[in-house]
């Protein structure tokens, strides 16, 4: 077993304890009543350009990002940089769609996409689907953070019995649980600047100083092997890897924007303006990804999991042990303790956010809409904290007790039901010619299905479609997103005709759809 | 368009250089090579980084291009 690295333990605290304290500090930034529910849960909308390129930044490129995608890239190669094209196509759907998302919630007070659905569908069963679809995907993403933060615990040299091994995870739950409680989605956001700044430099840091030290990025892929230099040429009567390289980049990008966590990240900018200029200001973060996939690269240059010393990492925490490996074999222990704490502090930001968002889902949509009808904003607001921290500790005890793989596993079917609520939220925001039954019925169907394929696969991203000997290898959720289409384009007209429960009166009336 | 405005979030022609984005970035057999490389890395990962900066000025030209 390693020992305690104390130098870099020092740092890592450090930075923790700076952080929890602007955590706290942050309730008064930008001061607004915390007893509603908008400005705890959304900031009071008062956060710019600037700020909202943070808090996006920080919240859509997790510490679980960090850890994965390098570690997809150590373990599977080039189609581990997929990250990169997903990462830039959902840009064009940031700029497209949401500004217009972003004017109805603003002007009709919606603070969930659940709200949306409610107001423009006028179905609490659609709009409760969408909200219940939002809590269960998200719960194993928050699960993934604090997956994060033990590996880079572990990687400090924090291990120990059970209890005792866990016990930096609960201290680092507990703060990330009281400065979210007490200050809201101003917490994540301060937060988000310092970890943003620290993930930059480790970035920056890494790629610079580790290939030097292997000799440069030549010797680092000539030491690759082929097959994961590039993607596998597809062989006869199949698209191979470049179907799974696409589709996976596309569904990912069209899943991404209808997790709670990135609505609620949206709807807290102060203008319409403010997501159109971050949508071309944000790619600053997909560089980053893609220089932090290469460093998986560069632990499977370096060999990193045949190192003695870090076999026992490698035994518990699999190929998301190889950053971390290659950070403390690469570089100073202070130098270490900084990147940890970037990854530590990055798991902390979407963490809050998410369990913000859930909280606001579980309060708006399934408290008020099915249990209390008429609550005060005061208790809105009370409701809310109390369900971030259920949602939290939730978390915590499925990292402790379950295995790490069944939160991955969560989380790979998380992002196949979430993009079944496409429908309803972001072709919504266009037309309101769906009607809300047919929009239900495809949302059960995408999601049965999905879960059967994936199921099918192994619990792994692509299905091999097959089309008359033809093989698709491809993501599931993009499929089932088709499949779900589908239906909806087909039972639409034929319930409308019937005239089966069109509701008279829309929410959103002058919000310019377009039929 | 009737009272010459136009319509917020109308139809605007420069959203055809998001389509090129996509097409670009969508096709993988347009960047699967090593050759050629650049500082020693292979076409397939830093080409795929440049498109990061041009799916960024795009955008920007775009937003330049449609902000009122």
């Amino acid at each position: 077993m390693q020992h305690i690295n104390w130098t870099a333990l020092t740092v890592f605290l450090s930075l923790f304890a700076f952080i929890t304290w602007l955590g706290f500090a942050s309730a008064h930034w930008r001061k607004g009543d915390l007893d509603l529910l908008h400005e705890w849960g959304l900031g009071g909308r008062r956060f710019g350009t600037i700020v909202t390129w943070f808090l996006v930044g920080g919240d859509l490129y997790t510490a679980y990002t960090f850890i994965a995608v390098p570690a997809l890239a150590f373990g599977a190669g080039a189609i581990a940089f997929f990250a990169v094209p997903y990462t830039i196509i959902i840009y064009p759907i940031l700029f497209l769609v949401f500004p217009r998302m972003w004017r109805i919630c603003h002007k009709h007070g919606y603070i969930t996409a659940s709200d949306f659905v409610r107001g423009r569908f006028g179905n609490r069963w659609l709009a409760l689907a969408v909200a219940v679809t939002g809590l269960v995907a998200t719960m194993p993403y928050i699960a993934l953070q604090l997956v994060g933060i033990q590996v880079v615990v572990g990687a400090l040299g924090l291990s120990g019995d059970a209890l005792m091994g866990d016990l930096p995870l609960v201290i680092a739950f507990l703060v990330l649980a009281a400065f979210t409680y007490s200050s809201g989605l101003r917490a994540p956001a301060s937060i988000a600047i310092v970890k943003d700044i620290l993930i930059y430099v480790t970035a920056v840091a890494a790629v610079i100083v580790i290939p030097l030290k292997l000799g440069g990025f030549g010797k680092v892929f000539a030491a690759l092997p082929p097959e994961k230099l590039l993607l596998a040429l597809p062989g006869p009567g199949t698209t191979g890897a470049y179907g799974a390289y696409a589709t996976l980049a596309l569904g990912s990008a069209l899943a991404l924007f209808l997790y709670p966590h990135v609505m609620t990240a949206i709807l807290s900018a102060s203008s319409d303006h403010a997501i159109r200029r971050n949508a071309a200001m944000l790619p600053g973060y997909s560089f980053m990804l893609g220089l932090l996939a290469l460093i998986g690269f560069f632990a499977l240059a370096a060999n990193i999991s045949g190192l003695s010393q870090y076999a026992a990492g490698f035994k518990q925490f699999g190929t998301n042990f190889a950053v971390p490996a290659l950070i403390l074999d690469s570089f100073p222990s202070w130098f270490a303790g900084i990147a940890f704490a970037a990854i530590g502090i990055g798991a902390l930001v979407p963490a809050a956010i998410m369990s913000i968002a859930a909280a606001n889902l579980y309060t708006r949509n399934i408290h008020r809409e099915f249990i209390n009808k008429n609550p005060t904003a005061k208790q809105e607001s009370q409701i809310a904290k109390y369900v971030s921290l259920i949602v939290k500790f939730g978390a915590l005890i499925f990292v402790i007790f379950a295995p790490t793989q069944y939160a991955i596993q969560l989380q790979l079917l998380g992002g196949i039901w979430m993009i079944q609520t496409l429908p309803a939220v972001m072709l919504g925001i266009y037309t309101r010619w769906f009607n809300a039954w047919a929009l239900l019925i495809g949302w059960i169907t995408g999601i049965v299905a999905g879960t059967w394929m994936a199921l099918a696969a192994n619990l792994t991203p692509t299905y091999p479609l097959t089309i008359g000997g033809f093989v698709f290898p491809g993501y599931t959720a993009f499929y089932t997103l088709i499949l779900n289409l589908a239906i909806v384009l087909v039972l639409t007209p034929l319930f409308n005709a019937m005239s089966l429960a069109r509701p008279a009166a829309d929410g959103t009336p002058a919000d310019g759809h377009w039929t | 368009m009737i009272d010459g405005k136009k319509r917020p979030n109308g139809w605007s022609w420069w959203y055809l250089l998001f389509v090129a984005q996509y097409a670009v970035t969508l096709w993988p057999p347009l960047y699967n090579r090593a050759d050629p490389y650049l500082f020693g890395i292979p076409f397939f990962y830093w080409s795929q980084l440049a498109f990061v900066f041009a799916g960024a000025t795009l955008t920007a030209i775009v937003y330049f291009m449609t902000e009122e």
